[in-house]
C-alpha cells in the first residue's frame, strides 16, 4: 500500500511503488482530466503539480512521491471558481480536441506562478508540451491574457 | 444517452438525408415510414420528448441537439449545432448536444445520415438535413403553440425559444409545447433561411465543448471506466503482414494482477489484467516469438528503388489531360525538371489508440474514440460474432484523430480479447510505442515535374509524374475503379469537379500517377493526398518563377483560375507581398484546392545559421459557407502547425520490415517555440459549401519551403526539412 494526497484527499492505494504516479490518478483513484500521451515525458499530457510544481507525472514513481501535495486538473478551480488559467483559457476557447489541455493548464499555472509576467521567450522555454491539434498560438495569448488578469 | 425503441415515424428526413449526403456516397436510404402513429412519440432517456430526430426539447427549455459527426477538436459538434439552432430558433444559450448511438441510426432506418467524419465532409454534407431537422422543429412547435392559442400557425413566429403571437400578445416557450409538438406529424414543405439572415449559423460564436476540456471533465475513449472493468496491453507483430509465431504465458501468470493472455487475431498478443500498467509491465515480460515473414526485407531503401522505377515507367493512370504534353515538352525552347520524395508519416494524435468492450452472449458494446461510428458498429459486430442489432458502439469525444480513427483495427481486437471474458468490460489501450508502429500511414511518394516553355517565356507544358502508394489499396479496396486504379491520388490535380480541381491552365497538361505499394499500409491522414501534391506543384511552380525571372504570384495569376487566383491575391495582400519584407525575412506563396475549398498561404521565413524560422503565415481559405468563421479560423491555425510539423520533422522510416520511429523522442512535432503568427482570412464567396478541417493543411509547406528558396537559393525536395543541410545556403 502507497499513501499519497491527492487534491487535497488522502488515499491508500494498493499498487507497487515503482508504478508511474499518472497510473495512479487515471486508473486507480479515477482522476482521469491527467493525460497519457507518451509514456516518455516528452508529450507533457500528464502534467501535474506537486507541490505546486508542474511535474509530468508519468516519470514519476508513485513511492517517490511520499507526503507531498499532488493536484490535478480537476482541483485546480476552487469553490466553483475557474481559474485564472482556466479563465483566460474559456474566454479564448483555447481547445480543439482538448486532450492535452490539462496538461497545457497546469504548466501554465505553474510558469505563471513562477513567472507572473512571461515574456513569448519565457513562455517558449517553459512550455514544452505537445498539441497535434495546433493551438499553440491561442495558449501563447491565454497565458498573456491570465498574466494580464 | 436516448432510448429509441420504435422505428421512428419521421422518417421524412430520410428524404432529407437522401437529397443531401447519402446518395453522393452511394448509401442507400430507406424512404419509406413504416406507418407508425403520429402518437408514438420518441422520449429521451429523461423522458423529454424528441420533436424531430435532431432535437430534444426539455421542459426546462433546455434544447438537446443531435450531432451524428464525430468532434475530433475541429468544431463540427459546434457547427453543425449552430446550424440546427438556426433554423429552430432557439435560445442559443439553452443548447446542449449529445451524440446519437451508430446502433440507434440503424435501428432507425439511418434517420441521422451518416457518421464519417473525414474528408473534411462533417457539414460540407450534411448541412442541408440538419438544417431541416431544425427547420421542421420549428414549425412544428409552432403549429401545437398555434393549435393552443386557436390562432393561425402563420401568424405566430418564434425567436431566442420563445414563440410568439403579436396580434393578441401571447407568447410561449419552446418547453411548455414541446410535448404537443412531438405528437405532430412532421411538416413535408421545410422551406430554409437564406444564409444572409442567418444570427446563430455564420456567427463565431463559442465552443459548446470549450467549458468542460478546461477543467478535465471531458471524457474520451481512454477515459471509459466501468465497473468491474480489467485493462489490456497488446503487442501486435512489429513487421508488417508477420504473424505471431509463439508466446511464453506461464512466465507472466503469477504477475500481480494479470488475468489472462489471448491471442488476438493471427498477429497479435494482449495481456489483460486489473490494471493497465501491470498489463503492460507483464507484456513486456513475456517472451514473444515472431514470424516476420517475407516484409522483414524490406527498408526505406528498397521502397525508394520500387517508387523511383516508377517515375519513368510507360504504364500510369493519367488523372489530368489536355492538349500532347510530351509533344510540347519535346519541342520546347527550354525544359525545366525536378524530382521529390515524401516520407511516411504517423498521424500521432496525442490520445493513442483504444477502445472499451463488453462482450455478452447476445449483446456487444464498444465504447471508444472513433471517426466512424458506423464502421466501428459493423467491425464490432464482425469481431462478436453477433448481429449488427445486437451491437452497438459509444462515441466518446476524439483526443485527436487526423483520420487514424476513422480505421477500426482496434476496436475488432478490443472486442476479440472482450470475448474471452464474457460480462467483463475490458478496455484496450495501445502504448505509444505501439501506436507509432502500428498505423495506417501517410501514403510514401515521389514525383517527377516537367515543364516546357516557348520562346517567349510562356508555360507551355506540364508533366507531372507521382510514383507511389494508393491509400484506397490498402483501407478501401472496393472503391477502386473498375481498372484497379485510385483516383484519389489526384487530389487537388482534377481537370474539374467541386472537390481539387487543378488551378492552372496549361495549354498541354499531364499529370499521371504510377502506383507502387509497399507493404507498410497507407492511410487518410489529415489533409490526404493534397499534402505532397501541392508541395510537388506550388515548389514548382516557384521555382519555374524564379528560373524565367519572373515574380512567382505574377507569374501565377498568368495561369490560375478565377477562384484559385482569388483566395491567392487575398493571402498575397494582406501579407504585404510586393512590399519589403523585415531585415532578412523572405516571403512564399502556395494555394491549392482541396476538399471543396481554395485555400492559401504567404509565409514569412529567415534562415540563419541553417536555422529556419517560421515568423508569420498569412492562410486565406474560400469555403463557400462559413457554419463559424473563428472554427475555420482554428482549423487554419491548427492545420498549419500540423501541416509545418510534417514537413520539417515527419518521417516514418523502415528497417527490417518494421517502422523505426517509437515515440515522440524519435518521431518529432511542432511545439509552441516554433510557431509562427498565423493569420487567417476567412473569405466564403456564398457559392457553394467546402471542407475546412483539411484543406489549409497543403499550402503551409510549400509556402515556406518557397520562402526558404527565397531566402537561401535552396530548394529542398526530399522531406522532411531536417534530413537537409542548409547550413551552407
Amino acid at each position: 500500500m502507497v499513501a499519497l494526497s491527492v487534491n487535497g484527499k488522502s488515499y491508500n492505494v494498493d499498487v507497487e511503488s515503482d508504478t508511474p504516479l499518472l497510473w495512479v490518478l487515471r486508473d486507480t483513484i479515477g482522476l482521469t482530466g491527467t493525460k497519457y500521451g507518451c509514456g516518455i515525458a516528452q508529450c507533457g499530457a500528464c502534467t501535474v503539480h506537486i507541490d505546486g510544481v508542474a511535474t509530468r507525472s508519468c516519470q514519476v514513481p508513485v513511492g517517490t512521491v511520499g507526503a507531498k501535495n499532488i493536484t490535478t486538473i480537476e482541483a485546480l478551480a476552487q469553490d466553483g471558481k475557474l481559474h485564472a488559467v482556466q479563465k483566460a483559457w474559456l474566454d479564448l476557447d483555447v481547445p480543439q480536441c482538448g486532450y492535452c489541455q490539462s496538461g497545457m493548464i497546469m504548466a501554465a499555472v505553474s510558469l505563471l506562478k513562477q513567472n507572473p509576467k512571461p515574456t513569448d521567450a519565457d513562455i517558449d522555454a517553459a512550455m514544452t508540451n505537445i498539441c497535434r491539434c495546433g493551438t499553440y498560438q491561442r495558449i501563447r495569448a491565454a497565458i498573456h491574457t491570465a498574466a494580464n488578469a | 444517452m436516448t432510448h429509441m425503441p420504435k422505428i421512428n415515424r419521421r422518417s421524412f428526413i430520410i428524404n432529407v438525408a437522401a437529397a443531401g449526403a447519402g446518395l453522393t456516397l452511394g448509401i442507400k436510404l430507406p424512404f419509406a415510414t413504416d406507418g407508425a402513429r403520429a402518437a408514438d412519440v420518441i422520449r429521451a432517456a429523461d423522458g423529454s420528448p424528441e420533436i424531430d430526430a435532431w432535437v430534444v426539447i426539455r421542459p426546462d427549455d433546455t434544447v438537446v441537439i443531435r450531432v451524428a459527426r464525430s468532434e475530433m477538436g475541429q468544431g463540427t459538434m459546434t457547427g453543425l449545432a449552430q446550424l440546427v439552432a438556426e433554423e429552430l430558433g432557439c435560445d442559443w444559450s439553452k443548447v446542449t448536444t449529445e451524440f446519437p448511438t451508430p446502433g440507434q441510426n440503424v435501428a432507425r432506418k439511418r434517420v441521422w445520415g451518416d457518421f464519417s467524419t473525414g474528408g473534411s465532409h462533417g457539414i460540407r454534407d450534411s448541412h442541408e438535413y440538419v438544417r431541416k431537422g431544425g427547420a421542421a422543429a420549428r414549425i412544428m412547435l409552432i403549429q401545437a403553440a398555434a393549435a393552443a392559442w386557436n390562432v393561425p400557425a402563420a401568424e405566430c413566429t418564434a425567436a431566442n425559444s420563445v414563440i410568439t403571437h403579436k396580434a393578441s400578445n401571447r407568447t410561449v416557450t419552446f418547453g411548455k409545447v414541446a410535448e404537443a409538438a412531438a405528437k405532430l406529424d412532421p411538416p413535408k414543405d421545410i422551406p430554409l433561411k437564406d444564409p444572409k439572415d442567418w444570427t446563430i449559423a455564420g456567427k463565431p460564436l463559442k465552443r459548446l465543448d470549450t467549458p468542460d476540456k478546461i477543467v478535465g471533465k471531458t471524457v474520451f475513449g481512454i477515459d471509459t471506466r466501468m465497473p468491474g472493468m480489467l485493462y489490456a496491453a497488446i503487442s501486435a507483430c512489429p513487421v508488417f503482414g508477420g504473424k505471431l509465431q509463439s508466446y511464453d504465458e506461464a512466465s507472466i501468470q503469477d504477475m500481480k494482477g494479470v488475468k489472462k493472455v489471448v491471442k488476438v487475431g493471427n498477429n497479435a498478443v494482449a495481456v489483460v489484467a486489473d490494471s493497465w500498467w501491470r498489463a503492460k509491465k507483464a507484456l513486456e515480460a513475456m517472451t514473444i516469438a515472431w514470424d516476420n515473414g517475407e516484409n522483414a526485407k524490406v527498408s526505406s531503401a528498397t521502397i525508394a528503388n520500387f517508387l523511383k522505377d516508377g517515375l519513368e515507367a510507360e504504364q500510369a493512370f493519367v488523372g489530368n489531360k489536355a492538349g500532347d504534353a510530351k509533344g510540347a515538352l519535346a519541342g520546347a525552347a527550354k525544359v525545366i525538371e525536378a524530382t521529390y520524395s515524401y516520407p511516411y508519416q504517423n498521424h500521432a494524435p496525442l490520445e493513442p489508440m483504444n477502445a472499451t468492450a463488453l462482450y455478452k452472449p447476445d449483446r456487444c458494446e464498444v465504447w471508444c474514440s472513433t471517426q466512424n461510428g458506423e464502421a466501428a458498429l459493423a467491425a464490432t459486430s464482425e469481431a462478436s460474432g453477433l448481429p449488427v442489432a445486437q451491437c452497438d458502439v459509444h462515441k466518446t469525444f476524439l483526443g485527436g484523430g487526423f483520420g487514424r480513427r476513422g480505421q477500426t483495427d482496434f476496436v475488432r481486437q478490443a472486442v476479440a480479447i472482450a470475448k474471452e471474458l464474457p460480462g467483463t468490460p475490458v478496455k484496450l489501450l495501445w502504448s505509444r510505442e505501439e501506436d507509432m508502429t502500428h498505423c495506417f500511414y501517410h501514403p510514401i511518394t515521389q514525383c517527377k515535374m516537367t515543364a516546357g516553355f516557348d520562346a517567349n517565356k510562356n508555360l507551355i507544358a506540364l508533366h507531372m509524374r507521382v510514383s507511389g502508394q494508393s491509400i484506397l489499396a490498402t483501407v478501401f479496396p472496393g472503391r477502386m475503379d473498375k481498372d484497379g486504379r485510385d483516383p484519389v491520388v489526384f487530389q487537388g490535380l482534377n481537370p474539374g469537379g467541386p472537390e481539387g480541381a487543378f488551378g492552372y491552365d496549361i495549354p498541354n497538361l499531364l499529370i499521371d500517377h504510377a502506383m507502387r505499394n509497399p507493404s507498410v499500409p497507407a492511410g487518410f491522414w489529415r489533409g490526404v493526398n493534397t499534402n505532397h501534391n501541392a508541395i510537388y506543384v506550388e515548389t514548382f511552380m516557384d521555382q519555374l518563377a524564379h528560373e524565367i525571372g519572373e515574380d512567382p504570384l505574377a507569374f501565377r495569376l498568368k495561369y490560375l483560375k478565377p477562384k484559385h487566383a482569388a483566395v491567392l491575391k487575398a493571402v498575397a495582400d494582406k501579407a504585404g507581398y510586393g512590399t519589403p519584407a523585415p531585415q532578412g525575412v523572405y516571403r512564399g506563396l502556395a494555394q491549392i484546392m482541396g476538399f471543396g475549398s481554395y485555400v492559401a498561404a504567404c509565409a514569412e521565413v529567415s534562415v540563419k545559421d541553417g536555422q529556419v524560422k517560421i515568423h508569420r503565415i498569412v492562410g486565406g481559405t474560400n469555403s463557400g459557407h462559413a457554419a463559424n468563421p473563428e472554427l475555420i479560423a482554428r482549423q487554419v491555425e491548427g492545420s498549419f502547425v500540423y501541416g509545418l510539423s510534417a514537413m520539417m520533422y515527419g518521417a516514418c522510416t523502415v528497417r527490417g520490415g518494421h517502422i523505426e520511429q517509437r515515440n515522440f523522442d524519435t518521431y518529432q512535432v511542432m511545439r509552441i517555440d516554433e510557431m509562427p503568427k498565423v493569420e487567417a482570412i476567412v473569405m466564403p464567396d456564398g457559392e457553394f459549401w467546402g471542407g475546412v478541417g483539411e484543406p489549409t493543411i497543403a499550402v503551409a509547406a510549400p509556402a515556406v519551403l518557397n520562402a526558404i528558396a527565397a531566402a537561401t537559393g535552396k530548394r529542398i525536395r526530399n522531406f522532411p526539412l531536417k534530413d537537409n543541410d542548409l547550413s551552407a545556403a
